[in-house]
């Protein structure tokens, strides 16, 4: 199955979740510290990080930001139901997805299972359309998963990728938050909408020339995203 | 209050009562003096003018007509009547039977009590009323001088009268300046019961706003103490009871949040064992098929509490977030219809619930918010009251009203002021694996956290008319963001 590096403090909750997830068919790699767990990333490659958001020492969201650094491995944020803040601080620090404490394992499985889909190879949605194509500067892939502007390849994360995939392949036609959360995150219905809001946020950052004024993803106040029209 | 009994209230009020106590008491003063006086001057000026009469005319008759013979002819008579008429004056001179007259214009004043006077010898005066003018009538008898040096009474009677215009109108003018008086000073004295009504209801006045604001709830309110009176007395006491009440509000204020930080931080205490318990209670549902009796029914037992302890625990601290303040909304233009919906259909209640929901309500509001109260009070209706449950939608451009309906028994009176209380069970019997006890409270802050302007999300509780309970969930459409969330 898939390695999954687990990245939290407390002990007892740190067994629980790798005793659960290990029965569910994953390797589990489990580390009490963010420093452990960059070391881990750096010679042992993982599908997946779960990571604790309140850790000793490096604090979870500057862990999330190296990682982010490291390359595209997607990353579930386990918060406290406390913290909204915290969520959103994570969100821009680049995770994935967030679950709230105390979880139940089958619903972080789902949640990795969910996240593990959008960097394989089935997360060629519209598939059907193959070959190049060109939104202004920028050129989408969909066959190899792709996305370069004037020419260089944009490095974006599975989500983020998965998200301008659904986006431009209905290009002009507005977006619900609801409805990407359903087709990106595979949230059911009741998904976070931060979740949407963060990642169009970074997806700009990679691919407009100005994030401020954005010409590729569009916020259509009160619906949601559109992509374009250029 | 009625007009007439404001009419009362401002007739009986203190200021109305200084204005006429003032206003009384300087009109009594005023026509006391003011009166007096008059009188007095009044009198002393006819005196003075009586006096100054008598004078002249003897001066006159003793200078001017010492008469020798007697009888006087009716000339002689005529002659001494017009050299005593002046312009003040003119004269009646009368012996037995002839009499003569200064001017002819008037009629005869000469009343006979006066000639009686007169003719005894003595100087006899009256005041009359000549042509409709005042005037002072002067009677005296003329004497004869006797070769001797001696006088006697000659018969000769003499009578001058003379105008009293020149006085009439001295006295009138004293009349009007004591008028004058006594208006300016009823004026002063309403002036000056306005002034010292103020003194004293200003801090009347300033106590009551006081009182007010204090009763508001605006605990640190005082008064600024003026002087020493017994004004001054009761401000000192206001400000003694306010610094009481502000002290003891505030004690009990900080006990209430240092009891509510409390409950707060036990409950991210509760979280990490919680956190490691959660995580493994699908091992345990798994495994308990496996296990033999008691052990299987522990291992059940052990998942289903420990889910249930996770519950009042989140409850728990979302409560705390709401008392707080750090309940944030995360907004979204959501079609309340689908939302809806989705909620029953996620429960697996949508074949269940009779709905009500016309398509195309769009309103900005935190779903996930919108969810957590659909969901409590639906599955409220269905722990509690009794199928048919129904959920109806309804919308105006201001407001979102969602009504979940059930045809159970409906709540009861004594029940009604309390649902939304936290941890309040209607139901003693009711057990703990039927929910935390917080879910109704959750849904009603949840309700008031959308807020726009005005207008305020609220969940009120109510039975219907044709038995069961009803829960109205209002919603304001447009909701301001409350900044956390983008």
């Amino acid at each position: 199955m898939s390695q999954v590096l687990l990245i939290e403090d407390h002990q007892t909750v740190r067994d629980g979740l790798q005793l659960a997830l290990t029965r569910q068919g994953h390797t589990v790699h489990a580390v009490g510290t963010g420093e452990q767990g960059l070391e881990r990333l750096r010679t042992t490659p993982s599908d997946v990080v779960v990571l604790d958001l309140m850790l000793p020492g490096m604090d979870g969201f500057e862990v999330c930001r190296r990682i982010r650094q490291l390359g595209d491995l997607p990353i579930i944020m386990l918060t406290a139901r406390n913290d909204d803040m915290d969520v959103v601080a994570g969100l821009e620090a680049g995770a994935d997805d967030y679950v709230v404490k105390p979880v139940q394992a089958r619903v972080l499985e789902a949640r990795i299972r969910a996240v593990l889909r959008r960097t394989g190879g089935d997360s060629r949605r519209g598939g059907d359309r193959a070959g190049l194509e060109q939104h202004g500067a920028l050129t989408i892939d969909r066959a190899a998963l792709v996305v370069s502007k004037d020419g260089t390849p944009v490095s974006l994360a599975p989500t983020e990728l998965r998200l301008l995939l659904e986006l431009s392949h209905t290009p002009g036609q507005v977006l619900s938050r609801q409805q990407l959360l359903e087709a990106v995150w595979e949230h059911g219905y009741l998904g976070d909408s931060r979740l949407v809001d963060a990642c169009v946020q970074r997806v700009r950052a990679k691919i407009e020339a100005d994030s401020s004024a954005p010409v590729y993803i569009q916020t259509v106040r009160g619906f949601g995203y559109r992509f374009g029209p250029l | 209050m009625t007009p007439w009994r404001r009419v009362g209230a401002w007739v009986s009020g203190l200021r109305v009562r200084l204005v006429l106590a003032f206003a009384m008491l300087g009109v009594t003063t005023t026509v006391a003096v003011a009166g007096g006086s008059y009188f007095q001057a009044r009198n002393v000026i006819l005196q003075q003018a009586q006096d100054a009469a008598v004078m002249s005319l003897t001066d006159q008759l003793t200078k001017l007509y010492p008469i020798a013979q007697l009888p006087p002819t009716q000339d002689d008579l005529q002659l001494l009547a017009q050299r005593l008429s002046d312009r003040e004056s003119f004269a009646v001179v009368v012996y037995r039977d002839m009499r003569a007259q200064g001017a002819s214009e008037f009629t005869d004043p000469l009343t006979p009590e006066l000639r009686q006077k007169v003719r005894d010898g003595r100087i006899a005066w009256q005041r009359v009323s000549l042509a409709g003018q005042p005037a002072l009538l002067i009677g005296t008898q003329l004497a004869l001088d006797r070769p001797d040096g001696t006088s006697r009474p000659s018969g000769v009677e003499v009578y001058s009268v003379r105008n009293l215009v020149p006085e009439q109108q001295s006295i009138d003018q004293l009349a009007t300046r004591a008028w004058l008086t006594g208006g300016l000073s009823l004026v002063l004295a309403v002036l000056l019961a306005l002034l010292s009504a103020r003194g004293v209801l200003r801090p009347v006045r300033d106590l009551g706003r006081a009182a007010r604001r204090l009763g508001e709830g605006d605990l640190s309110t005082r008064l600024t103490v003026r002087g020493a009176d017994e004004l001054a007395d009761v401000a000192r006491t206001f400000n003694h009871t306010a610094g009481t009440l502000e002290r003891q509000v505030g004690e009990l204020r900080r006990l209430e949040s240092d009891a509510r930080r409390f409950v707060a931080d036990v409950s991210h205490e509760l979280r990490t064992p919680l956190a490691a318990m959660t995580a493994v209670t699908d091992v345990l549902d798994e495994e308990a098929e496996h296990l033999p009796g008691d052990a299987g029914r522990a291992a059940r037992l052990v998942s289903q509490e420990t889910q249930n302890l996770t519950q009042l625990v989140n409850d728990l601290i979302e409560i705390s977030r709401f008392d707080s303040g750090t309940a944030r909304l995360a907004l979204d233009d959501v079609d309340v219809a689908a939302a809806v919906t989705a909620t029953l259909r996620i429960r697996g209640w949508l074949d269940r619930v009779r709905t009500e929901l016309p398509p195309g309500v769009v309103a900005r509001l935190d779903p996930r918010r919108l969810d957590v109260i659909v969901a409590n009070l639906v599955g409220n209706a269905f722990r509690h009251g009794a199928e048919p449950v129904s959920v109806r939608l309804s919308a105006d451009p201001d407001w979102v009203t969602i009504e979940v309906a059930d045809r159970g028994p409906g709540l009861a009176p004594e029940v009604l002021p309390h649902v939304f209380d936290r941890l309040y069970k209607a139901d003693t019997a009711r057990t703990r694996s039927e929910g935390s006890g917080l879910g109704l409270a959750i849904s009603w802050e949840n309700a008031r956290l959308h807020r726009h302007g005005e207008r305020r999300g609220s969940l009120v509780a109510g039975n219907g008319t044709h038995g069961g309970a009803v829960f109205t969930l209002r919603l304001p459409r447009e909701t301001a963001d409350t900044g956390g969330a983008r």
